[in-house]
């Protein structure tokens, strides 16, 4: 086990990048702790796979190192990395029993029989397939298929990481659930440092203790759950994380004001003057509307998801989400107003940090 | 839930059943015909019941070149369906390289069969052949005219030449059809090289082998137009494969009834043995499934 860094890497497909927009990594700095099991987020085509691809080894990036504890693995093929990876697709070979497939990656790297035997029980219990391990793989289902993937993945104890590329897309919904309970717990137990790629806020959020957010090859932030949801560092963040994302809203910040096209608001810090397109962010979740003072907005539909209701209403013209308590009672001529702590400031899209109160 | 009888749908089998029936089934009872037949031609049929099947099957000539046959069949199964997987993994997957390698390789198959024959035998002459003429030079008696084993030799490495490419290029579409993701799992997973051959590509590539497999030996059990022209079935009858001496029999000699008798048989052979591969490798699939 060992701590993951990448020292100023990139990496682009074409041969000759001549600018930046050909990077589908642009260059990055980043470390994975030791034993920590993160999230890599972000919209499908933004250089997830490529990131854990060059990890793993399975591709060369065209610049910056890859260490390994204090070891520059960047030239070391896959295969003597010592890393686990699963793929999005299941990936089983046919003509092998289950039981077969999961002692694989331990029978070529030569352990002993009564190791193997046990540890093979051990995940087939985990997975939940001990009643099928002599039954060839070829006949199963997709999603079984993915969890003996899955489970060749986790089988190792020696393992560098673990890395898993959107593993949970063909299982079904409360397979999903059960998994990553199970690869949560997996952690804990055995503290593999642990890379979980997503699309999918949910499954990024409750894997993970840090989730790193990618947007169009760049990570634009990494923190906590809650870190993203309070503080999100750029425009991305607060859009992809949270349901539905973080309303923004161009404005004119003055110190500790923000004048937007329906009025002005309070903010919860000042802020120094800023340059290009500043817009102020907020959650839907602290919105609220109100009878009394407050900026009028014009509701254009209600939907109701269950715990509570999101009002989809427009400030001025533009789209602004709340979130509104169930049984809450729309008022007749609605307004709403921001929890001025709760409101950040964005220029060009990053976040801008707010001078103490 | 009863179901609609429809028998209009016979009416759009009746063409090609018609065309089966003119192209295949007729001439076959022509043959049938012949062999339960004796005949002196101007259409006079004399009744020998199974007459011909017996001597047929007495006789010492079928069996020799039956056991020719086999053996040629087995040698160049053995040969190429390990040559042609050995290629396929060897050949480019992408790029300008590959376009070409399939262009090379779909040359031979091109070829008409008696131009190979011509080919080759030109090719193998001592006195102009660049083949025979290098191997005479080199000191090497060669010569395929008169030795048999010379005969062989030339007569497998012609089949081999020719037809290898078949074997490649099927198993080469079923290794391009493998996905990426395992061959990185496989590199994830530690596999050895023979490991990824026995587990991912071998697996991938059986369909396509057992149809390989299969038209290699049918093809190669009724070879005729090769060796008719390398070596005419010589030295002696050394190289005589069944059709040539079927030809032989009923062109030549214009024994019909005999030369029909052996058709059958040797047609029954041909789809006995094609049926049994078959059974066996279907089955093989079965048992894995499970």
């Amino acid at each position: 086990m060992a701590r993951i860094t990448l020292s100023r890497l990139a990496h682009s497909y074409l041969p000759n990048p001549a600018d930046e927009a050909q990077f589908a990594l642009k260059e990055m700095t980043h470390v994975w702790r030791d034993g920590g099991a993160y999230a890599l987020l972000g919209a499908s085509g933004c250089g997830k796979t490529t990131l854990l691809n060059i990890i793993s080894g399975l591709l060369r990036p065209s610049q910056g190192r890859v260490l390994f504890g204090e070891t520059d693995v960047t030239d070391l093929p896959t295969e003597a990395r010592d890393i686990a990876q699963v793929f999005q697709f299941p990936v089983v070979y046919d003509t092998m029993t289950v039981r077969e497939n999961l002692a694989f990656p331990l029978r070529n790297r030569g352990k002993a029989p009564g190791y193997i035997a046990a540890r093979v029980a051990e995940i087939a219990a985990m997975i939940g397939m001990e009643a099928v391990l002599d039954r060839k793989a070829r006949g199963l289902t997709a999603d079984a298929k993915q969890k003996i993937s899955l489970g060749r993945g986790m089988v190792r104890e020696d393992v560098n990481a673990i890395l898993f590329d959107e593993p949970l897309t063909v299982i079904d919904p409360h397979m999903k659930w059960e998994l990553r309970t199970q690869l949560k717990a997996l952690h804990r137990q055995f503290g593999h440092t642990m890379i979980y790629v997503t699309h999918d806020q949910t499954e990024a959020l409750t894997f993970a203790d840090q989730v790193v957010v990618m947007h169009d090859g760049r990570v634009v932030q990494t923190g906590t759950p809650e870190e993203l949801f309070e503080a999100p560092a750029h425009t991305f963040v607060g859009y992809f994380i949270g349901s539905p994302g973080m309303n923004l809203l161009d404005a004119r910040v003055e110190g500790r004001r923000a004048h937007l096209r329906g009025g002005t608001v309070e903010l919860g810090a000042a802020y120094p003057a800023l340059e290009g397109r500043v817009r102020i962010g907020i959650r839907p979740e602290y919105v609220a509307l109100t009878e009394g003072p407050g900026l009028p907005v014009s509701i254009r539909r209600v939907e109701d998801v269950g715990r509570h209701r999101i009002v989809r209403a427009e400030l001025s013209g533009a789209p602004i989400d709340i979130v509104a308590e169930e049984g809450e009672r729309l008022p007749a001529e609605p307004r709403v107003v921001f929890a001025p702590e709760k409101i950040n400031v964005y220029a060009d899209d990053w976040r801008v940090e707010g001078e103490a109160a | 839930m009863e179901k609609t009888q429809n028998n209009r749908a016979w009416f759009l089998v009746l063409p090609m059943l018609v065309i089966v029936a003119f192209s295949a089934v007729i001439p076959l009872m022509t043959v049938v015909n012949y062999s339960v037949n004796d005949t002196f031609g101007r259409n006079e049929f004399f009744w020998a019941g199974l007459e011909w099947f017996d001597e047929t099957l007495r006789s010492e000539r079928l069996w020799s070149a039956l056991g020719r046959n086999a053996l040629f069949s087995a040698i160049i199964l053995a040969i190429e369906v390990p040559l042609g997987i050995f290629v396929a993994l060897h050949m480019p997957k992408k790029g300008f390289w590959a376009s070409f390698c399939l262009v090379v390789m779909a040359l031979p198959l091109l070829v008409p069969f008696n131009v190979v024959g011509t080919i080759w035998q030109i090719f193998a002459r001592t006195d102009i052949g660049l083949l025979g003429h290098t191997l005479w030079s080199l000191g090497i008696d060669y010569n395929y005219t008169a030795n048999p084993l010379h005969a062989w030799l030339t007569i497998i490495v012609m089949d081999v030449w020719h037809w290898t490419s078949l074997v490649a290029l099927l198993c080469y579409a079923a290794l391009q059809s493998i996905p990426e993701a395992y061959y990185q799992a496989a590199k994830i997973d530690q596999a050895s090289r023979w490991k990824v051959f026995r587990y991912i590509e071998l697996p991938k590539m059986k369909g396509v082998l057992v149809i390989a497999i299969l038209l290699r030996f049918m093809d190669s059990f009724m070879i005729y137009t090769e060796p008719f022209v390398v070596t005419g079935g010589g030295p002696g009858n050394s190289t005589t494969f069944l059709s040539i001496d079927l030809v032989k029999m009923a062109v030549g000699q214009f024994d019909l009834g005999p030369a029909a008798a052996f058709s059958i048989m040797y047609f029954l052979v041909i789809l006995l043995v094609s049926w049994v591969f078959y059974t066996v490798m279907t089955n093989m699939d079965k048992e894995e499934g499970v």
